[in-house]
């Protein structure tokens, strides 16, 4: 996961809470998608970030995952997720996403 | 409880995948819910 970004999510959390925010991803890949939603929860896999060694425990899902879809406007999601729901693939995210927050999520 | 009610949202999206915009035009559907942070990521 990008430094930059990493270091906005490590400051978002101080300031408003972990227990507060949802981190939603929209990773193409399944590995992609956990890895990212790894280094929001427990840390920086790779220790070259502001996240290395540092469990957020943030709360991650997907785009493409039920518990978003449900969570907002049908018509809407239709027209800016839609399409890549048909391409990606879903059982894949879903597990991949499944293990990191039965792992890692605090919240 | 929907998982966006009353929260803070930060958004990773993946320009190989689906974009960060596209996933706040969604968050933004829900009233209680507040994007904080948006960005598109590029793997390439």
């Amino acid at each position: 996961m990008d430094l930059e970004n990493q270091k906005r999510v490590k400051d978002l959390t101080e300031e408003h809470g972990g227990e507060n925010i949802v981190v939603i991803f929209g990773a193409g890949e399944a590995e992609t998608a956990g890895l990212a939603a790894e280094t929001v929860s427990n840390g920086d896999p790779t220790f070259a970030g502001p996240l290395a060694g540092v469990s957020l425990g943030l709360k991650t899902f997907h785009a493409i995952e039920d518990e978003f879809k449900t969570a907002v406007d049908e018509d809407v999601f239709e027209e800016q997720v839609g399409m890549m729901e048909m391409v990606l693939d879903l059982d894949s995210i879903k597990e991949e996403m499944d293990m990191i927050r039965s792992n890692y999520c605090q919240f | 409880m929907s998982i966006l009610e009353n929260k803070k949202v930060i958004i990773i999206g993946d320009r190989d995948g689906v974009p960060g915009e596209a996933i706040a035009e969604c968050v933004k559907t829900v009233d209680s819910a507040e994007v904080v942070f948006s960005s598109t990521e590029c793997f390439v």
